[in-house]
């Protein structure tokens, strides 16, 4: 049943804006003089439900639902948010991307910001320096999967210069029943537990069919010396993928009239998958990134890290639906929504496309393993059309299984002949990089694991186990993430933006997370100008939780420098 | 037999089901355990068959753990073999763990006491390798090496070879055990997941005693050479 959503039209984010900021001018804020651009909301954070498809589940909402609110700001205002603890452990929320005080960031244990206990509240105040597509999500133990996060759309104060007709939010996430207290033990007692799609006997014979006998042989050889597996590409199974909290049957839509400039706003809110978005029958600009402005650059489809944002403009001029497809890297399902003029309508929905298999170069072996050379494979060459559409209803899909045509390495997509994925190399500012100069400083920071024991570390170290990232004010840094796992990490930054060093000169983007390849490297730079105690880690929750996370700790200026 | 088995699984279930998976303050250090029911199988040999487990468990963190292991068989509702360990056990390499405790073996009787050190974990091509040195209370030494693997012939039919060997520095009267290699057990099993957690098999089990032991064997009766056709379940929680 299709649910009844109507996406917010410019015109009306704009009033909402205004009325929000006019009702900010009149409210008290108790013991404060209020002041024009105050703007007051309170969130409850309370056990709750939320229903997919019809299911019912138990979750934690804020504000009511799952996601939380939309929160809809305005640069150079002054935001207050009450955030009331109902649950009956301790809550936190992180907005994710901002530039803010580092007490309001969110994170227990950073900042000398605690959690919120159980029956109290906590006000963050934050001054809005940016604009752009964010969000917001509780950074304490695996309540974000539970439901805690919500979008954050914060107008400009300057007029925008990417214009749209219409402006709507896709909140991407990933459900399941399973407790996240349980996901992670299951994680550590029994490695590859939620792999339904290991290589078996039969995988094997078809591997000898195509490779030959040696070469087959060769390759179970490697990967068992390592004693890694190619087909681990989600550490976690069995979910169901969510638009704005919404599945499959549900059909999340969003209105336009044929002809419309639309703005998508795409953030990926999920706790451990990565996606592969497309909208097949429509290309789509992508015009920001992580809420910073880009040079638009027309794509068909791009893959988005969690915790990342893409800003996208489409420009549907038929009057039919269109159908979003965001499916996860290991195609254990998908989530969907649907662009159409009108309600109650549904695109066509594609096959899931192959899953591919990691190779030797996604572990960082570069040599020449005879049997490793399918990175010349051609890709446009694949059939799709043999797969089963029919099975693709609204029940879960098989997942594809990882054989014969199979796309190989992580990066590969399986993107179809004549098609373009966005690469990070596309995005250019929109503005110039501020600071111009050379980093004065360079860190390197291996992502690390032991995939067996799901122990995830950085330079070898648990969270507070090595020692944290210190910086001087101002100083400028180059961070170099090195990736020695067999598995991408999405990487964040709180408090500040890095540039992304993606070839370009004086136009890197600005960005909050970056996705480091299985066995590749990453680089980005940054002015430390945020003085705190910063948290550093692999958005990926159950790493996170693991511990991949250490402390970007910038000093305050020193005295001299201040005046 | 196999019901008092079960119960008495059961019931360790329960007493470890209280303890909480959560994550403690901070990331990256929680408790976590397990509890695995590697074999609990009926090994069917022409009226004399015998009920036998082997199984393991741990509490702990990442790095070190309380780790529990037992084995033994029974049959004829006597209990032949009854084989536990406490071992404390600590992360030596992305692979390997390192174990030091006791044995103490309460059937046969006289029961024996050991110390036990060893290394636990996974060697290439996935071979899940237990390898053990025990030094006993009347100062035998023996040691013993234990080698399986999982080969997934779909994502839930498993088949299970594993090998063990039994070692002796020295002849032991009370266990008839020879100096030398004494014993060699050899299974090949096949199961289906029908959840990760609980998986119902069936295998072969061939156990054959060597050398002198053999031979001990021999004179008393027994035959060294054992065939079984095995039905079972593998479970964890």
């Amino acid at each position: 049943m299709p649910i009844k959503q109507t996406g917010l039209s410019r015109r009306d984010a704009l009033k909402l804006t205004a009325f929000a900021g006019l009702a900010g001018v009149a409210m008290v804020y108790p013991g404060r003089r209020a002041f024009a651009g105050l703007k007051e909301t309170t969130l409850l954070v309370t056990e709750g439900r939320i229903t997919i498809d019809g299911d019912s589940f138990p979750a934690i909402t804020m504000g009511g639902g799952v996601p939380g609110p939309t929160l809809y700001w305005r640069e150079g205002e002054e935001v207050l948010v009450q955030v009331e603890n109902r649950l009956s452990e301790p809550t936190s929320i992180h907005w994710h991307g901002l530039l803010l005080e580092g007490v309001m960031d969110g994170a227990p244990g950073f900042n000398a910001y605690s959690a919120i206990a159980p029956g109290e509240s906590f006000t963050y105040r934050i001054k809005l320096r940016q604009s752009g597509t964010y969000w917001y999500h509780s950074h304490s133990g695996g309540q974000e999967q539970r439901g805690m996060y919500g979008a954050i759309v914060i107008a400009p104060a300057t007029p925008d210069p990417v214009k749209a007709d219409r402006d709507h939010v896709l909140l991407l996430s990933d459900h399941t029943a399973d407790h996240p207290d349980h996901i992670l033990r299951k994680l550590k007692v029994s490695e590859g537990y939620y792999n339904r799609g290991k290589r078996t006997l039969s995988d094997l014979s078809a591997d000898i069919g195509r490779d030959g006998l040696a070469a087959a042989w060769k390759d179970r050889q490697d990967w068992g010396d390592m004693r890694m597996d190619p087909t681990d590409l989600a550490d976690v199974t069995g979910y169901r993928f969510l638009v704005n909290g919404k599945g499959i049957g549900d059909n999340w839509t969003a209105l336009f009239k044929p002809g419309e400039r639309l703005r998508l706003r795409i953030i990926n809110g999920s706790a451990m998958s990565i996606f592969d978005v497309a909208i097949p029958g429509l290309a789509m600009i992508v015009v920001a990134a992580d809420g910073q402005n880009v040079l638009p650059v027309k794509v068909d489809e791009f893959r988005i890290g969690v915790g990342e944002t893409y800003d996208v403009i489409v420009l549907p001029t038929e009057d039919r639906a269109y159908t979003l497809m965001a499916e996860p890297i290991d195609r254990s399902g998908y989530a969907r929504a649907t662009l159409a003029p009108r309600e109650g309508m549904q695109g066509e929905i594609p096959p899931l496309r192959p899953r591919t298999l990691l190779t030797m170069a996604d572990m960082g072996m570069h040599g020449d393993h005879g049997s490793m050379d399918h990175s010349t494979m051609d890709h446009g060459a694949m059939d799709h059309s043999s797969m089963d559409h029919a099975a693709m209803g609204h029940a879960m899909p098989m997942t594809p299984a990882a054989q014969e045509g199979s796309p190989r390495g992580w990066e590969q997509a399986g993107t179809p002949p004549g098609k373009r994925a966005l690469r990070y190399a596309d995005l250019k500012s929109f503005t110039r990089n501020p600071d111009a100069a050379a980093p004065t400083t360079e860190i390197a920071l291996r992502l690390t694991g032991i995939m067996e024991r799901y122990i995830w570390t950085l330079n070898g170290h648990k969270f507070d186990h090595g020692d944290p990232i210190r910086v001087r004010y101002g100083e400028r840094v180059r961070l170099r993430f090195i990736n020695t796992t067999m598995m991408a990490h999405p990487m964040h930054l709180h408090g500040m933006f890095f540039e992304l060093e993606n070839g370009q000169t004086d136009r890197m983007p600005r960005k909050h997370v970056v996705i480091v390849p299985p066995g590749k490297e990453a680089s980005v730079v940054l002015t430390a100008n945020e003085p705190g105690d910063w948290p550093l880690h692999c958005h990926l929750l159950f790493h996170m939780n693991a511990g991949m996370m250490t402390r970007f700790i910038v000093d305050p200026p020193a005295p001299a420098a201040r005046s | 037999m196999m019901k008092r088995m079960i119960k008495a699984t059961l019931a360790m279930a329960a007493l470890a089901l209280p303890l909480p998976a959560t994550a403690m303050e901070g990331h990256g250090d929680m408790l976590i355990w397990q509890f695995t029911m590697d074999q609990l199988e009926q090994r069917w040999h022409q009226g004399q068959d015998s009920t036998a487990w082997k199984s393991n468990g741990f509490i702990g963190g990442d790095v070190s753990k309380l780790r529990l292991k037992s084995e033994g068989d029974v049959s004829d509702g006597t209990v032949e073999h009854l084989e536990v360990q406490a071992l404390y056990s600590v992360m030596v390499h992305d692979f390997w763990d390192f174990q030091a405790g006791i044995r103490q073996d309460f059937r046969p009787q006289p029961q024996t006491t050991h110390l036990a050190i060893g290394f636990q974990g996974l060697a290439p091509q996935f071979l899940e390798v237990d390898a053990q040195a025990f030094l006993s209370q009347r100062g035998d030494v023996t040691a013993r090496l234990d080698v399986e693997t999982d080969l997934p012939l779909t994502q839930k039919l498993i088949l299970q070879p594993h090998a063990e060997v039994e070692l002796a520095a020295q002849k032991v009267p009370e266990t008839e055990t020879g100096a030398g290699v004494s014993e060699m057990k050899l299974g090949l099993r096949l199961r289906y997941e029908l959840v990760k957690e609980f998986a119902p098999y069936i295998g072969l089990a061939w156990e054959r005693k060597l050398g002198e032991t053999a031979r001990l064997a021999k004179a008393d009766g027994h035959d060294p050479d054992d065939l079984r056709f095995v039905t079972g379940l593998r479970f964890w929680f």
